[in-house]
């Protein structure tokens, strides 16, 4: 039973860096209904960003994930704005590809200026508690209330806020948002930004957990993501994070009592099934494909 | 958009090459004539190139890897392109393919003779077509995304199925294939999977599939059987990328999973888009220019994946459609489509083109 709670714990942690991910998704594809393939490199991009600020700079903690979230935030705007913005009006297919190309080129932008995985520095003394049986490690706590409240930030900007309330127009009618006097170009702008930053802090937290990053980390990581995204049902941001829990959750269980090599083809096997049976995911709503 | 000079250039450039080939008419029988001669050359330059010392072996491998390329590329076409769903799965059916007839050759028949590469061949596109079916029944259940999503996860399965199945290798891969694929065999697969969709395409069940890209609905209320006509087509294209994987793991003779993740579906989807969706000289071009590509770039190191994915995006920037996005050689077309393309016309068939990708890929709002 502690075994089943510790293990639980760890899906929480890892399923919390999932969510965070998982949330740029479903932003992007709830407001332009695109999948940005390249969101999992940004992952990689804020780990490395805080590699940069901590080993390089020697900031600290918060300073070091504030500049990596800043940091991130700016490439993803740049990147939708370089290479998203021009195909807006062009097949949808036309960007899926692009937003395919933009995360190689990331991947593999990041592999020629630093081939070697990089070791990133301690930067929180990791204490650990015993509670009834069960470890909690000080960076367990860091990264799941952290996440939390970033979680929480992004749900009451999503639904109590005027910003907020103008990405919902754009989902809701890209065509009747900009007469309604709503400013999409830069709404969409936000999103990129708001959800590149979401994915740089998963990072960061991804980095504090397992200290070595390597440029192709964002790819399984990020497809995991994704599938996080579909399985709380694409463009619901509730959906995105419990998701993301289930799937930490599935995976860690997995690994623990199954062989570990398994976990993979357990959770896309859970993607299959639950398409097969639910094809809007948990909390999507069915859109229609064809207008 | 405002038209930069690359664009400009670019539009020249690619006008150029369109021009002589949608002048359709006089020219026809000459083009005909032109493009046997070159397909003779071609197929006398597989068959003798080796025996008579023209090809050195890095050469042969360049010409056989942009070969099995071309297959996948059509196979892919048939279903992004003509038919306008989005799959990424082609990477799992080579891998299908792959294993399939490599055990074939290595547990089952380890002392077969010369007959054994084209059943080999024909062994993994059955076992990846029985794939391409299982997949298919739940994919067309949604449209859209969703298909992209089922066959993507399909890569995925077979990838860590095949890393956690010890009899076929697992994660350390399958060596001990004998080197069954040579230039000839893939000259002929490669012509053979060319002239089978080409004459898919043209066909009635072709036009089925070009009606599911322009309007499913209107589609179905016309009398086609859009769901099976999905399934087929799915199947047929899974049949080849399987073929493609057989001859891929007896030219290479040892396969890994890790070799077949999404990085290769990615690989097949830049061809297709490189070379225009809906267009099977398209998809020659894109295969062929593709393999050189990687090649030339090779003197780049690091930098060569860097550079690859950034021309890419600015492909997709300044020419969505690809090099030849629906357009198609004339003499590839039969006679009866072929009237229908002059009387339009050159313009009037590019505005159809672009109007068809657009509708067929369309936004969903």
């Amino acid at each position: 039973m502690t075994y089943l709670l510790q293990q639980l714990l760890n899906g929480l942690q890892l399923g919390s860096i999932y969510a965070l991910i998982a949330l740029g998704y479903t932003m992007v594809y709830g407001i332009l209904q695109m999948i940005n393939f390249a969101h999992g490199d940004l992952f990689m991009v804020g780990a490395f960003a805080l590699f940069v600020a901590a080993s390089v700079l020697g900031l600290p903690f918060v300073p070091s994930l504030l500049l990596a979230m800043i940091a991130t935030a700016a490439i993803g705007v740049l990147i939708e704005r370089l290479a998203y913005r021009p195909l807006r009006s062009a097949p949808r297919v036309s960007a899926i590809i692009t937003a395919l190309g933009v995360g190689l080129f990331l991947e593999n932008l990041v592999n020629a200026l630093s081939p070697y995985p990089k070791h990133v520095p301690t930067l929180l003394s990791n204490h650990s508690w015993v509670l009834a049986g069960v470890t909690i490690s000080s960076i367990q706590i860091w990264i799941i209330v952290l996440a939390g409240i970033l979680v929480l930030g992004l749900d009451l900007l999503v639904h109590r806020t005027k910003v907020g309330m103008a990405m919902r127009a754009i989902s809701w009618d890209r065509t009747t948002a900009p007469l309604m006097g709503v400013p999409v170009n830069a709404v969409i702008s936000l999103t990129f930004g708001i959800g590149a930053a979401l994915g740089a802090a998963a990072g960061v937290f991804y980095a504090l957990a397992y200290p070595i990053i390597d440029p192709y980390m964002g790819v399984m990581v990020g497809w995991k993501a994704f599938i996080s995204a579909v399985v709380g049902g694409i463009g619901s941001i509730r959906g995105a994070v419990l998701g993301g829990l289930i799937l930490g959750a599935v995976e860690i269980l997995v690994a623990a009592f199954l062989p570990s090599t398994g976990r993979d083809l357990v959770a896309f096997a859970l993607l299959l099934v639950l398409l097969v049976l639910r094809p809007h995911g948990i909390l999507g709503r069915p859109r229609p494909v064809k207008a | 958009m405002r038209a930069s000079p690359l664009l400009q250039v670019l539009r020249a450039w690619t006008g150029r090459i369109q021009r002589p080939f949608l002048r359709a008419g006089d020219s026809l029988a000459a083009q005909r004539r032109l493009g046997l001669v070159l397909l003779g050359l071609l197929a006398a330059l597989c068959f003798l190139g080796a025996p008579l010392g023209l090809l050195d072996d890095y050469q042969q491998l360049l010409f056989m890897y942009a070969g099995i390329n071309v297959i996948l590329c059509v196979s892919l076409n048939l279903v992004n392109g003509y038919m306008g769903e989005f799959s990424i799965g082609h990477a799992g059916f080579m891998a299908v393919g792959a294993y399939a007839s490599s055990l074939l050759t290595v547990r089952a028949l380890p002392e077969g003779g010369a007959w054994l590469g084209p059943v080999a061949v024909l062994a993994g596109g059955v076992a990846a077509a029985i794939a391409g079916l299982v997949i298919a029944v739940p994919s067309f259940r949604t449209r859209g995304d969703y298909l992209a999503i089922v066959t993507l996860a399909f890569t995925m399965i077979v990838k860590s199925g095949l890393e956690n199945l010890e009899w076929v290798g697992g994660g350390r891969g399958l060596a001990g294939m004998r080197k069954l694929t040579t230039l000839p065999w893939v000259f002929a697969w490669t012509v053979l999977a060319v002239a089978a969709v080409r004459n898919i395409i043209y066909s009635r069940f072709g036009r089925a599939i070009q009606a599911i890209r322009e309007d499913e609905l209107a589609g179905l209320l016309s009398g086609v059987e859009t769901r099976r006509v999905k399934l087929i087509a799915f199947t047929v294209s899974a049949f080849l990328a399987g073929t493609a994987g057989a001859l891929y793991a007896h030219l290479v003779l040892f396969i890994t999973p890790r070799g077949f993740d999404l990085l290769k579906s990615t690989d097949v989807l830049i061809m297709v888009y490189l070379g225009g969706i809906g267009s099977i000289l398209g998809s020659v071009l894109g295969a062929t220019i593709y393999t050189a590509l990687l090649e030339l770039l090779r003197p780049l190191g690091v930098w060569r994946m860097v550079c690859l994915p950034l021309l890419l995006v600015l492909l997709m920037i300044f020419r969505p459609q690809g090099i030849l996005g629906l357009r198609e050689l004339p003499w590839l077309v039969p006679r009866r489509d072929r009237d229908a393309v002059r009387r339009r016309g050159p313009r009037g068939s590019d505005e159809q083109g672009r109007s068809s990708v657009s509708d067929a890929t369309g936004d969903s709002t």
